[in-house]
């Protein structure tokens, strides 16, 4: 494996309520590389969104620790984070929406850089024309792309995927995921993309991380040895789908009132 | 070219009519009493009415008067908003704020402005001083309400997307919450108006005031010129009215986003 962009170790994670105590990661520990995609995979209420939210820097572990190469990440090196519900900014365009990031102090990025990249990512996403446009105009799948561009714009070292496509019907998540791989394809961006469809995590996925049921350990890693484009009639597609989706299978566990993934 | 929709014609008649049927019972009322010191005519007052720049009853004419009301409401009307909207934001953003903060306001919000106005004379003294601490009174709490559950509507999720791109506390204020409270600003706004307009005419009434449209009134009152009081009466509802209007209108031209998330 080349050499990893993002080394995460031992993470624990607790949710302390005020009656209850809820474990969520326990000692989660793995790799990634530049340019990989990861999906991550578990029962529900495994703790897959709680570890992502740690590497994007909305939650904090309680130990371990997550290295970008040698350094430890922090202010300068970014993760950027994609949600479900887009979480779009409804009164600002789909031009102010992706330049978000870019305008704020921790970015510092040049006016020329930033309609350079904004023009970039518009037509990487294919809605230059809809550049003026409000949130509310868009379908949910351009709202998704937007998103994308959003979170891309700060040129992150990794982009966070939590369910992104889970909102969206069949079509329009499938165009996603192959606009996805182009993405990466481009950009040579790594992405670490939680989901819990075993179908869309074989289509995209370089390795697939599997988390055991709460709290999350990593329970298995599996990794995808098939080329793209790749086609989910494909006899190996289907086996390596049937034995994740075999490995996921958990009992349903009862979710903590404090939980977030 | 503005194009009115058949439906949107039909409900300006509806309540077209009921004006027009509502200003031909005074009028008959008016012919059957034939006291206009109980009931002017319409024509009577729409007399004084045609006539804005004439002096009425030997004093200011009906547009000074106006003016004078008009700038005191917007004078008081903008000290609320530059006070309001920032401690609204704040206690909106910060339980330790509002903690602080809210049993106070809940104990002096319903208080009348009105009833504020001895103090006020004993504090500013008779005159527009006493007159704009009134206004400033009235507009200050809806403004300060609406600011608050505004920032308390705002979404979680909004906010994370600020912290993934590292925005500091005042970046989030001032790229997330203040725009995205702005449309229950606006409604604060709207409502605020409406009280300092009754607040300015209710304290022009009081003893010491000289110009005005509440100084009007109660000057035609002492005179008996009850055609007076009615033209002075429509002026203030038309402004209402057109204040409103307005309102209406910017919250259809700048808020078209709410709600449609």
């Amino acid at each position: 494996m080349a050499e990893p962009v993002l080394s995460i170790s031992g993470i624990e994670k607790t949710f302390r309520g005020e009656s209850e105590s809820c474990p969520a990661l326990s000692g989660v520990s793995f790799d990634i590389a530049a340019e990989e995609i990861i999906c991550i995979m578990g029962p529900s209420g495994c703790g897959k969104s709680t570890l992502l939210r740690i590497i994007g820097g909305l939650e904090h572990e309680d130990k371990g620790s997550i290295h970008t190469r040698a350094e430890p990440l922090g202010e300068g090196v970014s993760a950027a984070m994609i949600f479900q519900d887009h979480a779009l900014f409804p009164w600002l365009s789909v031009e102010e929406n992706i330049i978000y990031g870019l305008r704020l102090s921790a970015q510092k990025v040049p006016d020329t850089e930033v309609h350079r990249r904004v023009d970039d990512l518009l037509s990487l996403i294919h809605l230059t024309s809809f550049a003026r446009s409000l949130p509310h105009e868009l379908s949910g799948g351009m709202k998704q792309r937007v998103s994308v561009a959003r979170a891309l714009a700060i040129r992150p070292s990794i982009l966070l995927m939590d369910e992104p496509f889970s909102a969206l019907d069949i079509f329009t998540r499938r165009e996603l995921e192959d606009e996805i791989l182009r993405i990466r394809q481009e950009l040579k961006t790594t992405i670490l993309m939680v989901t819990h469809n075993p179908e869309e995590a074989v289509y995209i996925a370089d390795r697939i991380i599997i988390l055991s049921e709460r709290p999350g350990v990593v329970a298995g890693i599996v990794t995808v040895p098939l080329p793209h484009p790749r086609s989910p009639a494909d006899p190996d597609f289907i086996r390596i789908r049937e034995e994740v989706a075999g490995r996921v299978k958990g009992k349903n566990v009862v979710r903590c009132g404090i939980q977030h993934g | 070219m503005v194009l009115i929709s058949k439906q949107k014609v039909r409900e300006y008649g509806k309540g077209l009519a009921v004006i027009i049927l509502l200003l031909v019972a005074w009028e008959c009322a008016a012919l059957v009493i034939d006291n206009n010191y109980i009931l002017p005519s319409l024509t009577e007052i729409a007399e004084v009415l045609l006539h804005p720049a004439q002096p009425v009853l030997g004093g200011e004419s009906l547009i000074a008067n106006t003016m004078v009301s008009l700038k005191e409401v917007l004078t008081g009307f903008f000290c609320a908003a530059v006070l309001a909207i920032p401690v609204g934001l704040l206690i909106g953003w910060s339980s330790e704020v509002q903690a602080y903060l809210n049993p106070a306001i809940q104990v002096l919000r319903p208080i009348p402005p009105i009833a504020w106005m001895p103090f006020a004379i004993a504090w500013f003294g008779i005159g527009i001083n006493s007159i704009l601490f009134i206004i400033a009174l009235g507009a200050f709490f809806p403004i300060l309400i609406n600011t608050v559950d505004g920032v308390k509507g705002i979404r979680v999720r909004w906010i994370e997307v600020a912290e993934m791109f590292h925005a500091t506390t005042f970046e989030k204020l001032r790229t997330v919450v203040l725009p995205g409270a702005l449309p229950r600003i606006w409604t604060g706004l709207r409502v605020s108006f409406a009280i300092a307009w009754m607040c300015v005419v209710a304290a022009e009434m009081l003893p010491g005031t000289t110009a005005g449209l509440g100084f009007l009134i109660m000057y035609a009152y002492n005179l008996g010129q009850l055609d007076v009081i009615g033209a002075g009466m429509v002026v203030i509802g038309i402004i209402g009215l057109g204040a409103d209007m307005l309102f209406r209108a910017g919250q259809d031209r700048f808020f078209s986003w709410e709600g449609k998330d």
